[in-house]
């Protein structure tokens, strides 16, 4: 029996696999929203499950593209809507609104998959539904010594034309290594 | 795309989000697996929609079973399921002999008993799959030497 053609069209797989992200994603939101009192506490629940994410994802990601180390934050940037956004997601964002020191910019998602299928409920109206990817990118950014901040500033689901990620530089981390090691 | 990976990752931090870092009592983690075998069989009903979409109707809930170890096993985990065996009196068992959610658990004996958590999630998933189906199930799992892994379907007859 194991050698047999399923029915479904293979070719469709992919789109099959992240629907499947988004769902248990879902799910997980779902849930959150069950065990705590406030929007603000699974905002910040998001967060740090992304945080752990992306701390593991980055070896991941360093594997798979065999991208080097950064020479500035543009690069950082390029490399993340590029390379990351799409490998993960299969969506390329656009990289827009830099700061005038180059510092500061914006990810600009006509399409987030991650709220394919959602609507909020009118009670939930200070939940930020996609907040595991700020979680997920200042874990994984602060892997390779670069601490940024990240927020939503735009979001569909509130009505906003398109999804804005807005991430700023605050400082590179400087390596402890330990004493009299150089 | 490696978009396989996402889902991993995510499904790590569900596990971990639920039964917490520390080991607690029996009665506390059946109550979690419980928590997450109901997310799993929420995002299975979702996910048999949009794959039946433009499926022809099963013949018969054996036709069902097989839709389940092939298509969807292979939109879960990219391959189909190993061996699937019956009773022809409404048991069924699916094999995967390398099941992906246990592939980073290191081989062999010594995280058996961490395994139940990692599987709770799919056997949902097949739960909800089945009953959006019109199969009402129930799903175990079982692993003896990981990664491969049993899955026990009893159908519910009405």
């Amino acid at each position: 029996w194991g050698r047999e053609q399923g029915r479904g069209s293979q070719g469709r797989q992919m789109e099959r696999n992240s629907e499947l992200f988004t769902l248990t994603y879902g799910a997980l939101v779902t849930q959150l929203c069950k065990d705590y009192e406030n929007d603000e506490e699974v905002n910040k629940q998001l967060d740090k499950m992304g945080y752990n994410i992306g701390v593991r994802l980055i070896e991941d990601f360093l594997a798979r593209s065999s991208i080097g180390r950064c020479q500035d934050f543009r690069e950082t940037a390029d490399v993340i809507a590029k390379v990351a956004f799409k490998m993960y997601l299969g969506v390329t964002p656009s990289v827009t609104n830099w700061s005038p020191a180059g510092d500061e910019f914006s990810l600009i998602l006509e399409n987030n998959p991650l709220v394919d299928f959602v609507e909020l409920p009118d009670n939930h109206n200070t939940l930020v539904y996609s907040n595991l990817l700020c979680g997920v990118l200042r874990g994984a950014l602060e892997m390779v010594q670069m601490a940024v901040d990240v927020k939503f500033v735009q979001d569909t689901l509130r009505g906003d034309n398109v999804t804005e990620i807005r991430m700023k530089f605050i400082k590179r981390i400087e390596e402890n290594l330990p004493a009299g090691d150089e | 795309m490696a978009d396989e990976a996402p889902f991993q990752f995510l499904h790590s931090e569900v596990i971990q989000y639920v039964f917490g870092a520390s080991d607690s009592g029996d009665a506390e983690t059946g109550r979690n697996i419980t928590k997450v075998e109901s997310m799993g069989f929420r995002v299975g009903q979702g996910l048999i929609e949009r794959l039946t979409k433009e499926t022809s109707r099963f013949k018969d809930e054996l036709d069902v079973m097989k839709f389940i170890c092939k298509d969807f096993w292979t939109c879960l985990f990219k391959k189909q399921i190993d061996n699937l065996r019956t009773n022809h009196q409404g048991i069924y068992v699916l094999q995967d002999s390398k099941f992906q959610l246990l592939s980073h658990l290191s081989a062999g004996k010594q995280y058996l008993d961490q395994a139940p958590k990692y599987l709770a999630f799919t056997c949902g998933l097949v739960r909800g799959a089945l009953s959006n189906l019109g199969v009402k199930s129930i799903v175990t799992a079982e692993v003896s030497i990981m990664p491969a892994c049993k899955f026990q379907v009893m159908i519910q007859k009405i």
